[in-house]
């Protein structure tokens, strides 16, 4: 009897849901906020003096795991010398109707040229498109990505560019968490450290959230983590999004 | 008979009033239906995808309320496709023997009281014939002819299955329904929809679902479900198994016909089940002089939402029931309990003693039957049976798991 009984469980668990707040959101006008490491169209980067940081090596080249990235190196021109070093990136081309975003290529990079910002919403309307080249790629002169017209480019997508590389020392050892292994950026000089996979990880400065306090407000109760349950979690979801607003306003 | 019996708009005779209003009247019931079904569309998507979660339409005109028309547009602009296999005229005819009775049946529907208009007495039902509730069911039997000559004529095998369900589904659960409805009618004494709800008029102990005793209402809304094809009892048009069902060759302003007919239906049940059970217009009205009228019609529509809610509902919260569940359902457990429940309320309606005994014999009716329904399942189960029904077999992971013990022993 129990068990034919069973669905008003469901109606029950539908009821509930009425009231909740929605999980998806109106995609194209509003975003979710994307996370410090997402994977997205790379730019090439310069160092602080303007120089690029491409050495034309080829390793991302080589470690492409669908051979997207075409690269050429040249040697500098002595007068004036593109990058600092022997050699620079006289070719540059990704493919992005190939490319899958495994970053692979930024991790292989030995001068931390490539890295990626967090933009993945682009489209184009012919193949001749989807080949960018370094005319693209390479950062304008204040350091930040260029914007293509079929590229929707929201705010914070182009800040924090390379956060993976950045979330670990290169070497991956859990020792050099936070230890500064990287050159600095035209524009923004040397980036700060994200917090990594230890317990020492500074999420309100990097943004980032696990899955379960992202949608806390829509877990069962019993899912939800414990310090947002019932009044205690109300008080503090409600100093967060104040502490939000307030530094929204501060600029 | 007099024609004034019939209609109080009658009274005068026929005149050119009477005969503006009754076109009005009819063509304000046909607008007010279609623009139901656009609204009921709207409602349903919207709540279920709150129920799960989800934004839902919102872009055309004010939260998505016009995108029903905007489908409905599209629809109409798409390319109209006859099967070569397909039988013409049944496979043109189809859609309007499902839509037509939908608007019938509204027909019979008390969306209020009565009104004054020009001196004459002005029912807010689009048709009151004598014959009442009776055109409902004969409407739902039509409507099935409707969908398995859509079916049948489509001339493909998946519509074709679907047709085959549907008309056994429809079939068995309109013995439910009927049963149900004699079930009111003897309470009553009067088939015409007017007099059912005119007989609940005098407050909520004298609605039909209190005055019967709670089961022929569940029976009702169950049995009415299904006569839907609404989730859970959409096997017909069951998309996991039979891609569209038995709409499935038809296409633009044909399938746009079929899928008013199914909201046009859900809308006209939700106000039928008002009708035969919740008092149709019945409610409180203020102590005001003017507007009396607007009550009764704002508690039939409250009433009609709140069923219409509990279909939508339905969809978002059950899964569909499997074809011999469905029969199971409607052959073993309605019919039989809708046939007591008549037999025990008729019995009350003689006396008491009549009562009692005939619910002495239904009790002992029903013992004989279920015990006939346990042999008739063991022998179902026996040495060439495929598989128990579930919820008596392990599940794979038990059985997985005993396996698994075994070996380990």
């Amino acid at each position: 009897m129990a068990r034919s009984l069973d669905f008003f469980g469901g109606l029950k668990l539908t009821l509930r849901h009425l009231v909740r707040p929605t999980v998806t959101n109106s995609y194209p006008a509003v975003k979710r906020p994307k996370q410090p490491r997402q994977h997205g169209r790379h730019v090439l980067n310069r160092y602080e003096d303007g120089m690029e940081k491409c050495i034309g090596c080829e390793l991302c080249a080589g470690v492409c795991p669908v051979d997207c990235i075409f690269v050429r190196g040249l040697d500098n021109p002595p007068d004036h010398p593109v990058s600092p070093g022997e050699r620079y990136g006289y070719v540059y081309e990704i493919n992005y109707l190939r490319c899958i975003h495994c970053d692979l290529c930024v991790e292989a990079c030995p001068t931390q040229a490539i890295t990626e910002s967090k933009l993945f919403e682009f489209s184009f309307t012919n193949r001749a498109d989807a080949i960018y080249t370094k005319a693209e790629l390479l950062v304008d002169d204040e350091g930040n990505p260029q914007r293509l017209p079929w590229e929707d480019w929201r705010e914070g997508e182009a800040e924090m560019t390379g956060g993976w590389m950045r979330a670990a020392s290169p070497n991956g050892a859990a020792d050099f968490e936070g230890v500064v292994q990287w050159s600095g950026d035209l524009g923004y000089g040397v980036r700060a450290p994200e917090g990594g996979q230890s317990g020492a990880r500074d999420d309100e400065a990097t943004g980032t959230k696990s899955i379960r306090r992202a949608f806390a407000r829509h877990l069962e109760p019993e899912d939800v983590p414990l310090d947002q349950r019932g009044l205690p979690g109300l008080v503090s979801r409600a100093r967060s999004t104040l502490a939000r607003r307030r530094t929204k306003a501060e600029p | 008979m007099s024609w004034a019996s019939v209609d109080p708009l009658y009274a005068h005779g026929l005149n050119l009033a009477v005969w503006v209003i009754l076109v009005v009247r009819l063509v304000v019931a046909f607008a007010v239906l279609l623009n139901a079904v656009i609204l009921m569309i709207w409602f349903e998507r919207k709540a279920i995808s709150d129920m799960q979660s989800r934004i839902g339409p919102q872009r055309w005109g004010p939260f998505g309320l016009l995108q029903t028309l905007a489908d409905g547009i599209k629809l109409i602009f798409k390319e109209d496709l006859v099967p070569a296999e397909a039988d013409r005229t049944v496979f043109k005819l189809a859609p309007y023997l499902v839509v037509i009775p939908a608007f019938i049946t509204f027909a019979i529907v008390p969306l209020g009281g009565t009104m004054r208009i020009a001196g004459h007495t002005v029912e807010l039902q689009a048709a009151n014939p004598p014959m009442g509730i009776l055109i409902m069911l004969a409407m739902s039997g039509i409507s099935v002819y409707g969908v398995m000559l859509a079916g049948w004529s489509s001339g493909s095998k998946y519509p074709l299955l679907s047709s085959v369900r549907a008309s056994a589904q429809m079939i068995s659960y309109e013995a439910a329904l009927g049963l149900t409805v004699v079930t009111i009618v003897l309470a009553t004494g009067s088939l015409s929809t007017h007099d059912i709800v005119a007989a609940q008029a005098q407050g909520v102990w004298h609605w039909n679902v209190l005055r019967l005793g709670v089961i022929p209402f569940v029976v009702f809304i169950i049995a009415i479900t299904a006569e839907l094809n609404r989730p859970p009892f959409d096997v017909v048009e069951a998309e996991s198994e039979l891609v569209g069902g038995f709409h499935t060759e038809y296409s633009s302003f044909r399938f746009a016909i079929f899928f008013l007919a199914e909201y046009m239906n859900t809308i006209t049940m939700s106000a039928v089940i008002v009708t035969l059970f919740f008092g149709g217009p019945a409610g409180w009205v203020p102590p005001v002089s003017h507007l009396r009228w607007v009550f009764p019609i704002a508690w039939f529509l409250v009433k009609t939402v709140a069923f219409a809610f509990c279909y939508v509902w339905f969809r978002a919260s059950l899964p569909r029931f499997r074809y011999d569940q469905l029969m199971d359902l409607g052959w073993k457990r309605l019919i039989p309990l809708s046939l007591g429940w008549m037999i025990v309320v008729a019995g009350f309606l003689i006396n008491r003693a009549w009562g009692f005994a005939m619910a002495a014999v239904v009790l002992l009716a029903w013992t004989v039957l279920s015990r006939a329904f346990e042999l008739g399942q063991g022998r179902e189960r026996g040495a060439h049976a495929v598989l128990p029904t579930v919820g008596e077999r392990p599940l794979p992971g038990e059985v997985l798991r005993s396996r698994t013990d075994e070996e380990e022993r």
